[in-house]
């Protein structure tokens, strides 16, 4: 599988006033056509900032180095025009919540021809016949109607629908989507769910899927790198990762999921919380809240490296968690 | 269609707001102290005198059926005669209304045609040195008072420039834009300073809206991003403000009119309560009022158009 989208080291950090915060710390990962990837871990981890820095979507006063490679292409380095082009034309984006990432005051239609303009030469009347068939593929019914209609006349599910219709409007090849389903009661986030895998399936598209929520990795994607702390813990194959996590980390996740067999015990949770980023620690940067927790950890930071096939983990306990 | 009785029903209010206006007009003119009989035959009128001339204007029925003798003449344009000038009163009005708005008008488009790019580029330039020097630059304007702005004005362009005259108001359309123009530009100054503060906060909002990074995620290009989702979004706030500052202008010319020698409804209005001239006082504050109503109105309407989440 070739790689449409590679990330190499990444690293993003935000100047403020109280100093440097790390909020990506060398991430690595890369993304084929028709595959799913999920990025999972809990709130400032750095995956969504990860997201967005692929498409150099953050303010100003953050400073992004390592390498984007967009087929081979360094998006870090690309002029504004062709960097426009890219996002939305190649990389569409879906945020996490509908109801402030559509214009308010905009009808669904402009929002959706609008990135018709941007991208393809279509004339009106194409743009309207595109407009109405991207409705079609995302779910939503009566389309011309829903064309004139404003993003507060929709219901959750519906609007979430039209953001993605929206990012798929010039055909992208790859989607890249911000906790998409967060904002969405459950069934509504298992029908979003299903219309993305859906999607990959049926267009030949690349996903990266950004979650807090393991069972929305389980049930979407193909393979899943977890984060904490702004650097990556474990990457590969999603049914291998469950099975048999080598990070300390993504096996404490993985027993504070609630699920079968968890009924008649007290649900498990990781103790202490998520570190600060104005300093990074020197060692592992969970072992102030790992129980398998070694000398070590403290000292020397664990490097990512492959622990089976297909399979990578930065963690001085993957050998033990192998066993 | 919700929206089409939302604007019916705004429409309709029109009509309350008119009659309260009336009533408020003819209450404080009678509660103004002194009264218009002695302010026009002076002190030494004989008591026939002013017996005759309170019976001439009605001044002697109940006060109940003045308001209503008022209230349908008003309706009908009828204010009757000045009682210092002795002509038509909406005569008078008639003359001076235009003058007032074509400077209210002309003030307008030069505070927004100087706010909107001003408060624009102090947006995107946060708190860097175009912003700073912009803000420096208007709080003076906000600060200074309006006659003191408009003698420099006068000082500068009308005396040692000599591009403009010092004051009058001309006579053919072309002098009168001629001769309204600075009084237009003294009155947008201050004007401009708050709108172009509001509407600079409003972008600075905006500019960290989600859908402004879905916008640009898009690939939308710069401008279209900054003028479809940031300026127009940003306007639904400012807009109100616009609103409120016009119907404030319309009454509030005077002083500009008087240093610039305005034959506008601000000197008419001054000269109508130092002579106690009724009639006139009446007309105007009913005239102004209902102005103000339809700028609210309008302000009204314009919100609605940007923000289709009004009215629903």
């Amino acid at each position: 599988m070739t790689a449409l989208l590679q990330i190499r080291d990444l690293t993003v950090t935000f100047a403020t006033r109280h100093g440097a915060v790390h909020a990506v710390d060398g991430v690595s990962f890369a993304v084929g056509r028709g595959e799913v990837l999920g990025l999972v871990g809990e709130s400032g981890s750095g995956k969504s900032v990860s997201l967005r820095a692929i498409t150099r979507l953050l303010p100003d006063f953050a400073r992004v180095s390592g390498q984007v490679a967009w087929q081979g292409e360094d998006v870090l380095a690309m002029s504004p025009e062709r960097l426009r082009r890219l996002r939305g034309g190649q990389i569409g984006m879906v945020f996490q919540e509908p109801m402030s990432a559509l214009n308010p005051v905009l009808p669904i239609g402009l929002q959706i021809t609008e990135s018709l303009i941007a991208h393809t030469d279509l004339d009106a009347r194409a743009r309207r016949a595109r407009a109405l068939e991207l409705l079609d593929l995302v779910g939503i019914a009566a389309g011309p109607s829903r064309l004139s209609q404003f993003p507060h006349e929709f219901s959750g599910g519906m609007r979430q629908r039209a953001m993605i219709a929206i990012a798929l409007a010039a055909n992208p090849a790859v989607l890249l989507a911000d906790e998409p389903t967060t904002a969405l009661d459950v069934t509504i986030q298992d029908q979003i769910l299903r219309l993305l895998r859906g999607l990959v399936d049926e267009l030949g598209m690349a996903l990266v899927l950004v979650t807090h929520d393991l069972g929305v990795i389980a049930e979407t994607c193909d393979r899943v790198a977890v984060m904490y702390a702004g650097r990556l813990c474990e990457t590969g194959d999603v049914a291998a990762v469950f099975a048999r996590p080598r990070h300390a980390y993504t096996a404490a996740l993985l027993q504070a999921m609630p699920g079968e067999g968890t009924r008649d015990r007290k649900l498990l949770t990781i103790p202490g919380q998520a570190p600060r980023l104005d300093a990074p620690a020197i060692g592992c940067a969970f072992a102030p809240r790992c129980a398998l927790v070694r000398p070590i950890c403290t000292t020397d930071r664990p490097v990512l490296q492959p622990v089976a096939p297909r399979q990578s983990s930065a963690c001085h306990a993957a050998a033990d968690l192998a066993a | 269609m919700p929206r089409l009785g939302w604007l019916v029903g705004r429409l309709l209010q029109i009509v309350p707001t008119f009659l309260l206006i009336g009533i408020a007009v003819f209450v404080l003119a009678r509660l103004l102290p002194g009264d218009a009989v002695s302010a026009m035959l002076g002190d030494r009128a004989s008591d026939a005198t002013i017996n005759r001339l309170t019976a001439e204007l009605g001044l002697n029925r109940s006060l109940g059926a003045q308001l209503l003798a008022f209230l349908t003449a008003a309706a009908q344009g009828d204010f009757g005669a000045s009682l210092s000038r002795h002509v038509p009163v909406m005569r008078l009005v008639a003359e001076a209304l235009p003058v007032t708005l074509s400077l209210v008008a002309i003030a307008t488009t030069l505070a927004l045609a100087i706010a909107l790019p001003l408060a624009f580029i102090a947006a995107l330039n946060a708190n860097r040195w175009p912003d700073i020097a912009i803000r420096a630059v208007f709080q003076v304007g906000l600060s200074s008072p309006v006659f003191y702005i408009g003698l420099i004005l006068l000082t500068v362009f009308a005396g040692w420039l000599g591009w403009f005259p010092v004051g009058g108001y001309g006579e053919s359309v072309s002098e009168h834009l001629y001769h309204l123009f600075l009084p237009g530009l003294t009155l947008s100054l201050s004007f401009a300073a708050v709108v172009m503060r509001n509407l600079r906060a409003a972008v600075l909002a905006v500019l960290t809206a989600e859908y402004v990074d879905f916008a640009r995620a898009k690939g939308l290009a710069r401008s279209v991003v900054l003028l479809r989702h940031v300026l127009r979004n940003a306007l639904i706030a400012t807009v109100t403000l616009v609103g409120l500052h016009v119907g404030a202008l319309l009454g509030g010319a005077v002083i500009t009119e008087t240093v610039f020698a305005v034959p506008g409804v601000g000197r008419l209005m001054i000269d109508s309560i130092f002579a106690r001239d009724y009639p006139v006082i009446q007309a105007l504050t009913l005239v102004l009022a209902v102005l103000v109503s339809l700028a609210f109105l309008v302000t009204d309407f314009v919100q609605m158009w940007l923000d289709p989440r009004v009215g629903r």
